[in-house]
């Protein structure tokens, strides 16, 4: 996506430019905690990893190909403090060094494809682990955590562009047209993420953050030739549990601190939000084309679906997959314990 | 006289388990030139993360010009062990060679003028002082292990530790990198599988084998001997003999 | 983003602007795209002003304008999505040449068009002028965490070594017949995704050990002072001040006066 300066107004770009120094700054003291002193090279290392990853396009449909944002990955792969920091980072080297994306929207490029992604994605993905073990449960995990976190960017773009977008284009329109390309751009970066994490994770299991509970216990042989075995990986990630609520409370205490800020400012400019839009196909196919860049190299059309309507259907199925994930997992775990 | 590197009894097994060294000793006195050879797997790295405290000691101590390697003369280990990457662009983290060779002497306090005529003297003695501006990706495989050479120079170490040095480079960065060492005023300890390599630098060679030292002598002796060779999975190359005597 | 991604906008060159100290640069372009935002949008001469004093950057630098005209690509997809709006943007309408057009939309497309163009010429102006680490430098003393700053120093760096890798990946994909075409290879692209992240998280473990071994502690010695008189400072400033006049200028003396 890449927001250009001029995009949203003043109010918007300062808000979010607020929200993601906040968020950074806790990310930086977060991911020292994790890190040490490996923060640097490693967070570095990753950073170029996503950077490249990004480059990788994989085909979503016939004749439409995407690429990863990586946001949901980077959270699963290296924790969430650390990939906020990688995606930051990622997105202040493409606005210097690239001249893509606005100085001035730098804010809303961080908030939008680092922080939303990383919090939805790392909160999806806990939510499930944490009823369900195993290998297939994180690499389920991985799959709603990283379809969810593309459409979750995509609605709180909508929010700003509602707030402080400047363009007069009814909300709605807006908001399906989003959502249905977000979703299937979501579906692609949702399986190539959960191969990505399935293949790391036979690897070198080690280096999944998202996966530090699976580790085997340890067996220790006496002399005797009696054997024990240490409790039961002792600590079945307690540790991110006790990260995870504070990440994701600050996560919603920030988007509702946004959208109060803003929505103050913006109250005043009402302009373009309250008529209807007189061509959703077209503007579907429009605006899909634009956004798709984001992710999309060419879309396509779907099917002769207005995409308004495809995208509704889309976030619904989004919601209910995730939940169904959710759900089988916490059912396998009950049957298995 | 305190030797420059000294290793006694040394054991160490990895966090999972396994087991990589299992007693080694070894000394290496000032000056000298000496090649570690073993085959894969060995625990030749691991042998090496030892000797500027990486990895610290199961059993065993590890000294360098008498100082124990422990917690806390760590920065004073690091100093005096130079440790040459297998891999230059691990070791060249930095965005300009400058800044790179820089690096060490910097941590430990060096600073201003000092600082910079001790970054040109280190690139000096590699042959290297003209790239003293360029971004270490520009430059080609076998200049930027000479560079990685230089950023462990700057630090005035006691003892160049270098891991595979011949490894990747065409033939002659292979014979202007031999040249440069040979040149160098330090104790060398070259971790190699590159047998002719360790003949043309090293009067003396260590085997290591099954995680201890297995064979110690003149470099000549041991590649001469067939038996030991073939005994630790060293090979010599096709057509290459080395005889007691002289060289064929 | 596309493929052009991969190459740096940094031109080497001796020019006034290649020399201002990269603080004073970075300051100077952020306040200028400020000031183009801040612009309402209907201050045509305000815009016409900003674009001939990036032009005179643009030509006191030495980039060749075709230099900055292809590097103008990256914002092909927003220019895209604003031609758009008048076609389906709300409000009312006009009809030129048969065309139906919301004047709303029209507004909204210049305005986007106009304040990201702009941004992006001042973006590529600094990129094409400074260092690429002498500008993480130039952020750190503008206050930028140095934490963030080592870490894209790092990402710069390993950037070119990765990139080689997942080459390499792709070039032993395609040489056994591969090709990327649907759905069903997306499990073939992942995994070389997850190689590639295994790759660069060593790589990240050998090069902290590298650091340690040179003595590294914590944090990054200081070796270059950059330090900027107020001469520089002033210098710098005259871009976003030249703007800030502009914007002033026509807030007080009536839209459109000044420049035209």
């Amino acid at each position: 996506m890449h927001v250009p300066d001029g995009f949203f107004n003043v109010a918007v770009s300062v808000s979010a430019g607020a929200v993601a120094a906040a968020g950074t700054a806790v990310c930086l003291r977060g991911a020292r905690r994790e890190l040490d002193d490996r923060t640097a090279p490693m967070a570095g290392l990753v950073a170029a990893f996503i950077f490249a990853v990004q480059m990788l396009n994989f085909p979503v449909a016939a004749g439409t190909s995407g690429h990863l944002l990586g946001g949901a990955l980077a959270a699963i792969l290296v924790g969430p403090y650390t990939a906020v920091l990688c995606m930051a980072v990622v997105l202040l080297v493409q606005g210097f060094f690239f001249a893509d994306g606005g100085l001035t929207a730098l804010g809303v490029n961080i908030t939008l494809m680092g922080i939303v992604t990383v919090l939805t994605g790392w909160g999806v993905f806990r939510l499930i682990t944490q009823s369900a073990h195993g290998r297939a449960a994180v690499t389920a995990a991985s799959f709603a955590a990283a379809l969810v976190s593309v459409p979750a960017s995509a609605l709180v773009f909508t929010l700003l562009f509602w707030v402080g977008g400047t363009a007069p284009i009814e909300i709605g329109t807006v908001a399906a047209a989003m959502g249905g390309v977000h979703v299937l751009i979501g579906i692609g970066e949702g399986l190539i993420t959960a191969v990505t994490v399935a293949t790391v994770l036979a690897a070198r299991p080690d280096l999944v953050y998202g996966a530090r509970g699976l580790a085997a216990p340890l067996v220790l042989r006496g002399a005797d030739g009696d054997v024990t075995v240490t409790p039961d990986t002792v600590e079945r990630v307690p540790a991110p549990a006790g990260k995870a609520r504070p990440f994701l409370l600050a996560g919603v205490g920030l988007t509702l601190v946004l959208a109060g800020v803003v929505s103050f400012f913006a109250s005043g400019d009402p302009d373009g939000l309250e008529r209807v839009a007189e061509d959703e196909g077209f503007l579907a196919q429009a605006t899909g084309h634009a956004f798709g860049s984001w992710s999309l190299a060419d879309y396509g059309d779907v099917g002769g679906i207005p995409v308004g309507v495809a995208g509704v259907v889309g976030v619904g199925i989004t919601l209910v997959a995730g939940g169904a994930v959710a759900y089988g997992a916490r059912r396998r775990d009950r049957e298995g314990a | 006289m305190t030797a420059s590197l000294e290793v006694s009894r040394l054991a160490y097994a990895y966090p999972d388990g396994t087991q990589a060294l299992f007693g080694v000793d070894l000394r290496i006195e000032r000056g000298e030139r000496v090649a570690l050879l073993g085959p894969n797997g060995a625990g030749k790295t691991t042998l090496v993360m030892h000797l500027n405290g990486i990895l610290t000691a199961g059993h065993g101590t590890v000294s360098v010009a008498g100082l124990p390697v422990a917690k806390g003369s760590m920065q004073e280990i690091r100093r005096r062990v130079g440790l040459v990457f297998q891999d230059p662009d691990d070791q060249l983290f930095m965005p300009t060679v400058r800044e790179d060779v820089a690096f060490g002497p910097a941590n430990l306090g060096v600073r201003g003028e000092e600082l910079q005529q001790r970054v040109k003297d280190a690139l000096e003695r590699v042959g290297m002082l003209e790239a003293i501006d360029r971004p270490p990706h520009h430059l080609s495989f076998g200049q930027r292990r000479r560079v990685a050479v230089a950023t462990v120079l700057a630090m005035e170490p006691e003892i160049l530790v270098l891991d595979e040095p011949s490894s990747n480079l065409d033939p002659a960065s292979r014979r202007e990198l031999a040249e440069i060492l040979r040149s160098l005023d330090v104790t060398v300890l070259m971790v190699t599988h590159d047998l002719p390599y360790a003949l043309e630098l090293c009067e003396r060679s260590l085997i290591l084998s099954g995680g201890v030292i297995a064979a110690d002598g003149p470099t000549r002796e041991i590649l001469s001997d067939a038996g030991l060779l073939a005994a630790h999975r060293l090979e010599l190359p096709y057509g290459f003999t080395v005889g007691r005597g002289e060289e064929t | 983003m596309g493929a052009g991604h991969h190459h740096q906008l940094y031109r080497a060159g001796d020019t006034l602007v290649h020399r201002l100290p990269p603080q004073c640069k970075l300051a100077a372009v952020a306040a200028f795209a400020m000031a183009v935002v801040a612009t309402p949008r209907e201050w045509f001469a305000a815009f016409g002003t900003y674009a001939l004093l990036l032009a005179g950057v643009v030509l006191l630098a030495r980039i060749p304008p075709g230099f900055v005209l292809r590097r103008m690509a990256i914002e092909i997809p927003f220019v895209v999505f604003a031609l758009a709006i008048p076609f389906v943007g709300t409000g009312e309408r006009v009809s030129p040449l048969g065309l139906s057009l919301s004047l709303p939309g029209l507004w909204a497309a210049w305005n986007i068009l106009a304040k990201a163009t702009l941004g992006v010429v001042a973006s590529i102006v600094l990129a094409a002028t400074t260092e690429p680490r002498l500008m993480l430098l130039g952020a750190q003393r503008l206050r930028l965490p140095p934490m963030l700053v080592q870490i894209a120093m790092f990402m710069l760096r390993y950037l070119d070594v990765i990139m080689d890798e997942m080459r390499r990946m792709r070039v032993a994909r395609e040489s056994r017949g591969f090709t990327a075409r649907d759905v069903r290879h997306i499990p073939v692209i992942a995994r070389s995704a997850g190689a590639l992240f295994i790759r660069s998280y060593e790589r990240g473990e050998r090069v902290h050990l590298a650091m340690l071994s040179r003595g590294y502690t914590g944090s990054m010695p200081v070796i270059q002072d950059l330090t900027a008189s107020a001469r520089q400072w002033l210098l710098a400033g005259t871009l976003p001040g030249a703007a800030l006049a502009v914007l002033l200028g026509t807030a007080l003396f009536g839209t459109g006066g000044v420049g035209a």
